[in-house]
């Protein structure tokens, strides 16, 4: 599976792959939900490699972005992955009705017959042509004798050719770090709620939205209102550092053990915001209760800084 | 003098790949060559093939012929899930997917396994050479029992052979042959290609690096001296008017999906390639004997392939859009309210 990830994300193959998360390691408790594959699933590969990933928050949510996945997948010809978990995925919720999908499908930069005729075939399979960091790509079929070219997971010039040059491996390893940060700047961005003007912050992604949701009014009842961004993509959104360097105090909410969205977030973060950042996490396998965020935010709160 | 041309108007030149990077005198080579020239005389269109592998030397040769059709290299022992996905994204595409015996018979066991039970439409060549030539030829799993290595270690396991676990999951199209024999080589690729289904080619190829040497059960001098073909065989593509005038009843003449035809003339003792058992016992019977057998072992035109039974439609799935993939918009309605 980490082989096929890196292949795709090396030879920039569209896939879409879903992993409703339970708890692990291992076989873990295979009936109980977690947050614990953020890190394993956006890294996923030998090399150095990064997938996008979609968070949905929602049940609704699970749906439209189930949808654009694919879009982004060929948008972008690269992994997506989508991370649900267990509670969102095999609870029963409601949900407002999903809406009919009114945009036509994205199938990214392919170029076809006509189009070859109209390059009279000049054109190179990992070529940046458009410095997006985005190549166009043909499909297999396409009836131009320039259409054709080998897909490999070895090192490949911009021709798709086998090549072990320095230069041309570091340049194809930069094109698709500019690719990444194309993609980081259309995927889902955050969903952001400061109505409440509160030095503190929460940061939350995923189905821990619905404790957030009832964690924020019971706080802001008790006159401790925070304010709340919504994760919903890796790469992570630049919104999410204009988030933290808004507010005193950001808590990073999230279902595993190790704090992994956090360690992504103060990876992302300048030095002088690191220390706003502190984490809450659960990972007992049982979905997150509202009181698994207030008590130790009261907590931290009341101990001074 | 002009080159001649094939039914699509193509010399032989337009079959022709990038310059091979294998060790000289290596039997892929042949192989390479063998497949040019079946893929010229057939008259592929390059734009309708695809040249899936997996890897290791085996998976790097299809750089070396018809370079402007699409190729996947894909990720080691896996090239049959690469094959499947494609193969149902586009039904039109021809599917011939090069492996060896490392990719297959080890770390790709399993895929190659599945490919079979399912029936997909490809063929399969087994680059076959009992070593592992790229990590400096340790035993593959296709090593005979009791061969030796280059260095005179013994191999102490028994073999995996690819034919017979073909079999053994009612594999439509078996076929062993050996990289130095063309005549029997090529025509079994044509075939292989005109069949409808998974067609495993296992071609014994040898590795004149690492397992060329007394001993070997996988060398070219081994291989000359125990070779036994079944029969003879001919390939007669549709596209040709078929002439058959050999003596009645020392020939068998099997029509392919397309129309083409594969015909066997009879060598020794008749063996019919549409009985599984029959093809069993010439295998076993081989080995029992130490003798390599080659030929069309087995045989079935009645099987569907994947595709026909997952009701794939002939048009290429890539080709279907909103139109034909969506639910309109009162079914979709429909759709929601059995949750309301």
């Amino acid at each position: 599976m980490a082989e096929f990830a890196g292949l795709g994300y090396y030879a920039e193959v569209p896939v879409v792959i879903f992993d409703i998360q339970r708890i692990g390691p291992s076989t873990g408790l295979p009936t109980r939900t977690s947050q614990a594959d953020i890190g394993f699933a956006y890294t996923l590969s030998h090399g150095d490699t990064k997938h996008l990933v979609l968070l949905p928050g929602t049940v609704e949510e699970c749906y439209e972005f189930a949808r654009d996945a694919f879009d982004y997948a060929d948008r972008f010809q690269t992994p997506v992955f989508v991370l649900s978990d267990l509670d969102l995925g095999m609870n029963l919720w409601m949900t407002p009705e999903f809406k009919y999908p009114e945009k036509p499908f994205d199938r990214g930069k392919v170029l076809t017959k006509a189009d070859l005729e109209r390059l009279a075939g000049e054109w190179a399979r990992y070529r940046d042509a458009d410095g997006d960091g985005v190549p166009y790509r043909t499909l297999p079929g396409t009836d131009h004798p320039a259409a054709g070219y080998f897909t490999r997971g070895s090192g490949h010039d911009e021709h798709a050719r086998y090549t072990e040059s320095a230069e041309a491996y570091a340049a194809n390893m930069d094109r698709l770090l500019r690719k990444l940060e194309t993609a980081r700047a259309t995927l889902p961005a955050p969903v952001i709620d400061e109505t409440s003007r509160s030095p503190i912050g929460l940061i939350a992604f995923g189905s821990t939205h619905a404790a957030v949701v009832e964690a924020r009014q019971a706080l802001a009842a008790g006159r401790r209102p925070v304010d709340y961004l919504r994760v919903r993509a890796l790469p992570l959104s630049k919104q999410v550092e204009e988030f933290v360097s808004r507010h005193d105090r950001v808590y990073v909410v999230e279902q595993n053990r190790d704090g992994q969205v956090y360690d992504l977030i103060r990876l992302a973060l300048p030095p002088a915001l690191v220390g706003r950042l502190r984490s809450i996490r659960h990972y007992d396998g049982q979905p997150i209760p509202a009181d698994a965020i207030i008590e130790p935010l009261l907590e931290s709160e009341a101990v001074p800084a | 003098m002009s080159a001649t041309m094939n039914r699509v108007g193509l010399p032989r030149d337009a079959y022709k790949g990038a310059a091979t990077t294998l060790c000289a005198g290596c039997g892929h080579n042949s192989i390479t060559n063998h497949m040019i020239k079946a893929l010229y005389e057939l008259g592929v269109e390059p734009h309708r093939l695809a040249k899936m592998s997996g890897i290791g030397c085996s998976s790097k040769t299809p750089a070396y012929f018809v370079e402007t059709a699409h190729g996947f290299n894909g990720v080691h022992g896996r090239m049959p899930a690469l094959t499947t996905g494609a193969q149902l994204a586009n039904r039109q595409l021809i599917m011939l997917g090069v492996s060896g015996d490392g990719d297959t018979a080890s770390i790709g066991l399993g895929q190659f396994m599945h490919m079979i039970r399912r029936n997909i439409d490809c063929t399969y060549i087994i680059e076959d050479n009992g070593t592992y030539g790229l990590t400096k030829g340790q035993f593959s799993a296709t090593a005979d029992l009791g061969s030796v290595q280059k260095k005179g270690a013994v191999n102490t396991f028994q073999p995996i052979d690819p034919c017979a676990v073909a079999l053994t999951l009612g594999c439509s199209f078996v076929a062993r042959s050996f990289s130095g024999d063309g005549k029997q080589v090529v025509p079994l690729i044509k075939a292989a290609i005109a069949h409808r289904g998974t067609a495993v080619l296992d071609i014994i190829s040898p590795c004149v690096t690492f397992n060329d040497h007394d001993g070997s059960t996988k060398s070219y001098s081994w291989v000359k001296d125990h070779e036994e073909s079944i029969a003879d065989v001919s390939f007669i593509p549709f596209f040709e008017e078929v002439h058959v005038d050999y003596e009645p009843g020392t020939v068998r003449d099997v029509e392919l999906h397309d129309g083409s035809h594969i015909v066997l003339k009879k060598l020794g003792e008749d063996h019919d390639p549409t009985d599984r058992r029959a093809a069993m016992k010439v295998i076993e019977e081989g080995r029992a004997a130490g003798h390599l057998v080659t030929g069309l072992l087995y045989l079935d035109t009645t099987m569907d392939d994947f595709a026909t039974t997952e009701h794939i439609p002939d048009r290429p799935l890539v080709e279907l859009g909103e139109d034909e993939l969506r639910l309109t918009k009162d079914q979709f309605a429909q759709f929601m309210s059995e949750f309301a």
